[in-house]
């Protein structure tokens, strides 16, 4: 199994999640988050304190798939997240030990 | 026919006679009808601006100063406009308004009106002969109360509650009542219409109540220090939009603390609405262009603010000046506070957090200054020459030597305000310490002072 996470701008997070419903995917955890990488952050003026302001509001979508299905969900994912220009995210794909489904135990594949 | 001829002659007479009498009373009748109406039409313009000028306080700053704080602190800000309303009401109706407006001497009232005795419906022709002494009484009051409101934005986010509450007591008796008696009580050592020593103008309280809690707030900020973090952390305004319907709501109360400054429904009234209004909107526009081109946004932020320090400064001027001076006055206090805030604060380092000295005292100054300039009888004929004709007030009438009076009146109300406001502190500080704990300003101080929190998003 594979994690993968993904760090996207909010305003894609309804795109993206259409696509992957489009290929079948539809478990996930969203969590509304902040942070930069290279993306520059702004700067903001009140009463001429200047702030600037570089953790920037982001969405992390994380999923939990079997191993033959990861290269394609990470596909769809990246084409739906991309508007081309600095800030678009990141994707981090990870291994992923057991699986369980609470309500009947349910192991491995089975539980995703 | 003699004797009828005189029966003719006596029963004129008799008609003559009864004529002047019949027309002497309903004369007297439509006076007092005339008075009436008068008296009604004031006494219900007077309540109203009561109303407005209350409204200033509770919503009006505790919002603007509630959205400029950060979010843990936004009830306590709240609450030290709102315990003023009732503080400040309960020490003005035991002795505050007697210590204004009571009594003849030159720095301060007497007890004539101790427990508000002999304030009821009858007028008190000194200050207002058309409404009755209680609406002057009880629209006085609503200046008392947001003077000492005012000053909170110096202090906000680290004085205690307790201390603020003995503070602002303490300021009201020691700074107000006197500056509040020697500018418009009877006697006052500043009254210009009352028999003052050095008339001073100002119409609705840019010396009372402006330069008084603006010069105050910087003692406090000064005394109190910064706040922790002040400036390298984040302090942002935590809800614009909340500082927005603040500033807002202080514009439109600001109609009953200039034109209810009249103390009537009169032209006078009419002419203070519209430099009141005229001053905000070309100030806010002032602050904006200014910002503009110093930072190149103009923000929503200084719209609002300037609009608030073109009130300010056009207040003393008001009841005085005609509207496109008022438009100059606002013009100028927008780009003046624009550059007390965004620059001198910075410069010089010192943390008043809402700018209640970069608005209020500079605004307040300005005002006062600029009364002195561009005061008028064309406007306002209420003071009289020794021939009985309209005296010249302002530069504009060929009086220069007003403007020297104006910042006499200014150089007094700032002075008692740092010496009053200093000793205060000390006292306040020694018998409750008027700095929260550390841990209790990083927690924030709804929490910690007041056990609640401003915005539960979980329940």
């Amino acid at each position: 199994m594979k994690k993968i996470e993904a760090i996207i701008q909010p305003f894609k997070l309804e795109e993206v999640k259409e696509a992957l419903k489009g290929i079948g995917i539809d478990g996930m955890t969203v969590t509304e988050v902040r942070g930069h990488g290279r993306q520059k952050g702004h700067k903001e003026v009140y009463r001429g304190q200047e702030y600037n302001v570089d953790l920037l509001p982001k969405v992390k979508m994380e999923m939990v798939v079997a191993d033959s299905r990861c290269n394609e969900v990470v596909s769809a994912l990246v084409a739906a997240a991309r508007t081309g220009k600095i800030g678009d995210g990141k994707v981090f794909v990870s291994d992923v030990a057991e699986a369980i489904r609470i309500r009947n135990d349910d192991r491995g594949d089975a539980a995703l | 026919m003699l004797k009828s001829g005189t029966g003719v002659v006596l029963l004129a007479g008799v008609a003559f006679a009864q004529a002047p009498a019949d027309l002497e009373a309903r004369l007297k009748s439509l006076e007092s009808a005339a008075r009436t109406a008068q008296s009604a039409g004031d006494n219900a313009w007077m309540l109203v601006s009561a109303a407005l000028v209350l409204m200033m306080t509770g919503p009006g700053l505790a919002l603007f100063y509630g959205g400029l704080v950060r979010k843990k602190n936004v009830l306590a800000t709240m609450m030290q406009s709102f315990i003023l309303m009732a503080l400040v009401t309960v020490v003005w109706a035991v002795c505050g308004y007697s210590l204004a407006f009571g009594g003849g001497g030159p720095f301060l009232g007497d007890f004539s009106h101790f427990l508000l005795d002999g304030v009821g419906s009858a007028p008190n022709p000194d200050y207002a002969g058309t409404i009755p002494q209680q609406t002057f009484m009880v629209y006085q009051l609503m200046f008392a109360i947001i003077t000492p409101a005012l000053i909170s934005g110096a202090f906000a986010e680290r004085m205690k509650f307790s201390a603020m509450v003995l503070f602002m007591v303490l300021w009201s008796l020691v700074v107000y009542f006197p500056m509040a008696h020697m500018v418009w009580g009877k006697g006052g050592f500043l009254n210009t219409f009352l028999g003052g020593k050095v008339p001073c103008l100002d119409f609705a309280g840019g010396t009372v109540v402006h330069i008084t809690s603006g010069v105050s707030a910087l003692v406090c900020a000064l005394y109190l220090g910064k706040r922790r973090g002040y400036p390298s952390e984040s302090m942002k305004p935590h809800s614009m939009v909340l500082s927005f319907i603040g500033a807002c709501l202080l514009w439109v109360g600001w109609f009953g603390f200039n034109a209810g400054s009249a103390l009537g429904a009169s032209g006078l009234a009419t002419s203070a609405f519209v430099a009141t209004h005229f001053a905000a909107a070309s100030a806010a526009l002032g602050w904006v262009v200014a910002e503009w081109m110093k930072n190149g946004k103009p923000s929503v932020l200084g719209a609002i603010s300037g609009s608030v320090a073109g009130l300010v400064a056009i207040t003393p001027a008001s009841g005085f000046v005609k509207p496109m001076p008022a438009l100059l006055i606002g013009f100028a206090a927008g780009i003046v506070c624009y550059f007390m805030v965004g620059k001198v604060k910075h410069k010089f380092g010192y943390d008043d957090s809402l700018d209640a000295f970069g608005v209020h005292g500079a605004g307040g100054t300005l005002g006062a200054i600029l009364t002195g300039v561009f005061a008028t009888n064309a406007v306002n004929d209420s003071l009289k020459d020794a021939s009985g004709r309209p005296a010249a007030l302002g530069l504009v009438d060929g009086n220069a030597g007003q403007i020297l009076n104006q910042i006499a009146g200014a150089a007094i109300a700032a002075g008692l305000a740092v010496i009053g406001t200093y000793i205060i502190l000390r006292v306040c500080d020694a018998v409750l310490g008027v700095r929260v704990q550390p841990e209790h300003e990083i927690e924030g101080l709804d929490l910690s002072l007041h056990g609640e929190e401003g915005y539960v998003l979980e329940s």
